[in-house]
């Protein structure tokens, strides 16, 4: 296609542009849908009856008294509802006067929108789109601006203005980056280990009572930290989410365990996580005779009888259990740290350290 | 007359009064515990006479036996009612859950069926079997406790299920927490230490009767107390505050914007 015909083909597509240029990479569109124009003009009853017109008048004028009855509602309940010392004393305040400005502003807003729609004139008009190339004047006139403030700074003359500037430019972002740092340090081994350790002592949460094996009876259920970590505790909250631990006795009769599991537990009393494998919401919603441990937020369902493995839910890990047994005063105490990290997945998390 | 109502509501309101009425209600419940708990053992035992277990042995071989077997020993449709405890069958009478209407994921709450004295009777004669919990002492069922603590202690052991504000919620295969709002003292202190259904128990070992006290405070004010934020919509959080949110202000907006654009008649 040469040059002359893709002209011509441009401006069939369209109207003629109002001014001359080579189009640039435009595609010649062949098959446009042609302008449909403006729809025909439709009279509104408001132009055609005085009566609708006067309601409308009406309309608007009932609108804005709305939003002044709103305004004047706002102001006499925040007198009549004060705030106090009573929590209570909010609900009031904030609903009525929420109402009466919301009334307030709706008024005007929805009066004028109807204002304009109904009363003002409706004659379509059309504007048409200027071009976003600037005229050859502005142009020529924008570089002469560049050329005379160069030659005055002397930009291109002055070389090691020029390339200490470059220099500082390219080192100003780096402190900002730098700060980035501080998102570190990387955790290390701290998601492999918990407070637990051998020995520790089973406690209940928030009390920090330590738990005898003969407290839990039959179907109950404890929600448990280990004994010793309280909110004097460097890292406190940090360590209580990792260590976080439901306890429940089940009939020794049914519970499946496998071989290397046989120790963990102590006559059907066990111990697992409560930090969900899936993104870590803590699993408590224990049911006394399914056994199920439900997880709040995804529905991840474990079953507690046979090493709380997922049964339902996008969990991809049953829940770490943790080896349990009695000391000789009587109290339950930690064989050990998990043997794996508890909590979701995270990178690299089946390399042994 | 109002405007004298107002001077004392404004003086209920001040922080003096509020530190006056925590004092006292301190003072009171810190007396009354060492008490009460030194006349009365926690697990007292209910006298029932022989007549009342007799009355009872009639009316559960007349409308329990069925399922539970004649000697309440259970059979393969209902479990053993040996050593649940007086405070187990007057949950689930009191509460209409028992006598069962269908088998189904969860015994629902229905009209009650028997009269108090009937369900007492019961709860003698099932107590009378094997000891199991008895019906709680009515000192830790007063509300007077410390409803911050029981607040902390809600939110551990028992939110997971109930909601924090004691709404209820979903468990699996059908099955759920009830909500709270409408439960006597009693029936919470009873379904804290009888298990009942799927609920896991709550001795007295893991929560003491006055910690089981300190939570039906904080259940007790929460029935009594409107959210301060405003409607709560049933408290169930982002579920029925994301429907509203989603149907209810966005169908608004879109309203709105079709009645913006559109031309007037």
């Amino acid at each position: 296609m040469t040059e002359n015909s893709k002209e011509v083909e441009l401006n069939k597509s369209g109207s003629t542009p109002e001014h001359e240029y080579d189009g640039g990479l435009r595609v010649a569109n062949l098959d446009a849908v042609a302008d449909p124009g403006l729809e025909p003009h439709r009279v509104r009853m408001t132009d055609k009856s005085v009566k609708h017109e006067k309601a409308a008048v009406r309309q608007v004028a009932l609108l804005f008294t709305l939003s002044m009855l709103g305004s004047a509602f706002a102001l006499w309940a925040y007198f009549t509802f004060p705030l106090s010392e009573d929590l209570s004393s909010v609900r009031l305040n904030t609903i009525y006067l929420g109402v009466g400005m919301t009334l307030g502003l709706l008024g005007i807003g929805i009066g004028a929108v109807h204002w304009a729609k109904t009363l003002m004139p409706d004659n379509e008009v059309s504007e048409e789109r200027h071009l976003t190339r600037g005229t050859d004047e502005k142009r020529a006139a924008a570089i002469e601006i560049l050329a005379a403030a160069n030659q005055e700074s002397g930009f291109t003359r002055r070389k090691l203005i020029r390339r200490t500037l470059y220099g500082s430019l390219a080192l100003f972002p780096l402190p900002g980056i730098i700060l980035f740092a501080d998102l570190g340090p990387n955790p290390g081994d701290s998601l492999r280990h918990t407070f637990w350790k051998k020995g520790t002592r089973l406690a209940k949460d928030p009390t920090g009572i330590e738990i005898k094996a003969s407290d839990v009876t039959l179907g109950s259920v404890f929600q448990v930290i280990p004994a010793g970590l309280n909110p004097e505790n460097k890292e406190y909250l940090e360590e209580k989410a990792k260590a976080a631990v439901l306890l429940v006795r089940v009939d020794p009769s049914e519970l499946n365990e496998t071989e290397e599991r046989k120790g963990w537990s102590y006559q059907g009393i066990v111990a697992y996580s409560k930090i969900c494998t899936h993104v870590g919401c803590p699993v408590a919603l224990y049911e006394q005779h399914t056994h199920h441990l439900l997880c709040p937020c995804h529905q991840s369902t474990f079953d507690l009888v046979n090493g709380c493995k997922v049964v339902f839910g996008p969990a991809a890990r049953a829940l770490p259990q943790l080896p349990i047994t009695v000391d000789s005063e009587g109290y339950l105490i930690a064989q050990s740290d998990f043997l794996e990290p508890v909590g979701p997945s995270f990178w690299d998390r089946s390399v042994k350290k | 007359m109002n405007q004298l109502r107002r001077r004392i509501n404004g003086m209920r309101r001040s922080p003096k009064a509020l530190g006056i009425v925590m004092f006292a209600g301190l003072l009171v419940v810190g007396t009354g515990y060492t008490t009460v708990s030194a006349a009365v053992s926690p697990n007292r035992e209910v006298v029932r006479t022989q007549e009342q277990i007799d009355l009872g042995k009639k009316i559960f071989l007349a409308n329990c036996a069925s399922c539970h077997g004649k000697n309440a020993e259970g059979t393969k449709n209902a479990p053993s009612l040996i050593g649940v405890g007086e405070a187990s069958v007057d949950f689930q009478v009191s509460t209409g859950r028992m006598p069962g209407a269908a088998s189904g994921p969860q015994l629902e709450v229905k009209p009650v069926q028997f009269t108090l004295e009937e369900i007492d009777a019961m709860a003698a004669y099932v107590g009378s079997l094997a000891d199991g919990p008895s019906i709680p002492d009515a000192a830790y069922l007063q509300a007077n406790g410390n409803a911050t603590s029981g607040g902390e202690l809600f939110r551990i052991n028992c939110a997971m299920c109930h909601n924090a504000a004691g709404a209820g919620g979903a468990l699996t295969e059908g099955k759920y927490a009830p909500q709270l709002m409408g439960s006597s003292a009693k029936t919470i202190y009873e379904a804290m230490i009888t298990g009942p259904q799927n609920m896991p128990v709550f001795n007295d070992a893991n929560i003491t009767p006055e910690q089981k006290n300190d939570i039906i405070t904080y259940l007790t004010y929460l029935q009594n107390n409107s959210s301060v934020g405003g409607e709560e919509l049933g408290s169930l959080g982002p579920v029925s505050e994301g429907l509203l949110a989603w149907l209810g202000l966005l169908g608004l907006l879109v309203i709105i914007a079709v009645w913006l654009a559109a031309k007037s008649n």
